[in-house]
């Protein structure tokens, strides 16, 4: 028996700690699908994973520190070194072919998925801490987030059948 | 013949998932969807999706780089 809501479900809470484009990916999906199989989910943006709450998002990606990130290419793969990310151009590049392959294979945009998270009920809870340390305002965010700090979320971890940190 | 035919050709995960989550809830008890996909990860996930939440996978059928899925809605 969940202690909050009185119901049987079970339930999953998430750190988001992560803002660029392909570390978006995860918590929106893994929020969205737990949603979708009846579990009560929680999500704590905290960090650059705060960023993920604004309204208009500009996500990217980056080929610095990522060694493992290669894109397909005329049938073959092209590894990304590190070095080029400091040639200007090259990550908004790297973007802009990662994003079109996600509408090519039919990947959700994160804007979808987050939409999704909230018509899911998917409580999303923005760091306190976060949004005084990058001076965030709350009308940059969208409407839905609580705010809350470190006691909020364990509060909530405790009570959860599954935490993840991303 | 299922009650509902839902067509996600070309999706790909979660979408398949949580189109059909979103078209089960306003279909009655005890009816089914047919869902059309073309994600091979979706097999395990329909699977995986109808267990943990108690709606019955009444039919998987694959061919033709196509997955036919129906869904009995039972919770």
């Amino acid at each position: 028996m969940n202690a909050e809501s009185g119901t049987n479900a079970k339930t999953m809470s998430m750190i988001v700690t992560k803002g660029s484009l392909d570390w978006a990916y995860p918590p929106f999906i893994l929020a969205t699908t737990a949603a979708a199989m009846g579990l009560e989910v929680t999500m704590f943006f905290t960090f650059y994973g705060l960023s993920l709450l604004k309204k208009k998002l500009n996500l990217q990606v980056t080929t610095l520190g990522n060694p493992a990130m290669e894109m397909p290419m005329m049938g073959m793969h092209m590894t990304m070194p590190n070095l080029v990310s400091a040639v200007p151009g090259v990550d908004a590049a790297a973007t802009m072919m990662m994003k079109n392959l996600i509408k090519k294979k039919g990947v959700a945009s994160i804007e979808e998925l987050r939409e999704m998270a909230v018509e899911a009920d998917v409580k999303m809870i923005a760091c306190q801490m976060t949004m005084d340390l990058f001076e965030y305002k709350i009308e940059d965010m969208i409407e839905g987030p609580s705010l809350g700090g470190a006691a909020t979320y364990i509060e909530e971890a405790t009570k959860s059948d599954i935490n993840l940190f991303i | 013949m299922a009650d509902q035919v839902l067509d996600v050709k070309g999706l790909n995960c979660p979408l398949p998932i949580l189109r059909a989550k979103k078209t089960l809830k306003d279909m009655d008890m005890g009816a089914t969807l047919e869902v059309i996909a073309t994600d091979p990860g979706a097999v395990k996930d329909f699977e995986a999706f109808c267990r943990t939440t108690g709606n019955e996978l009444v039919e998987s059928e694959a061919g033709d780089g196509q997955y036919r899925f129906v869904i009995k809605r039972a919770s």
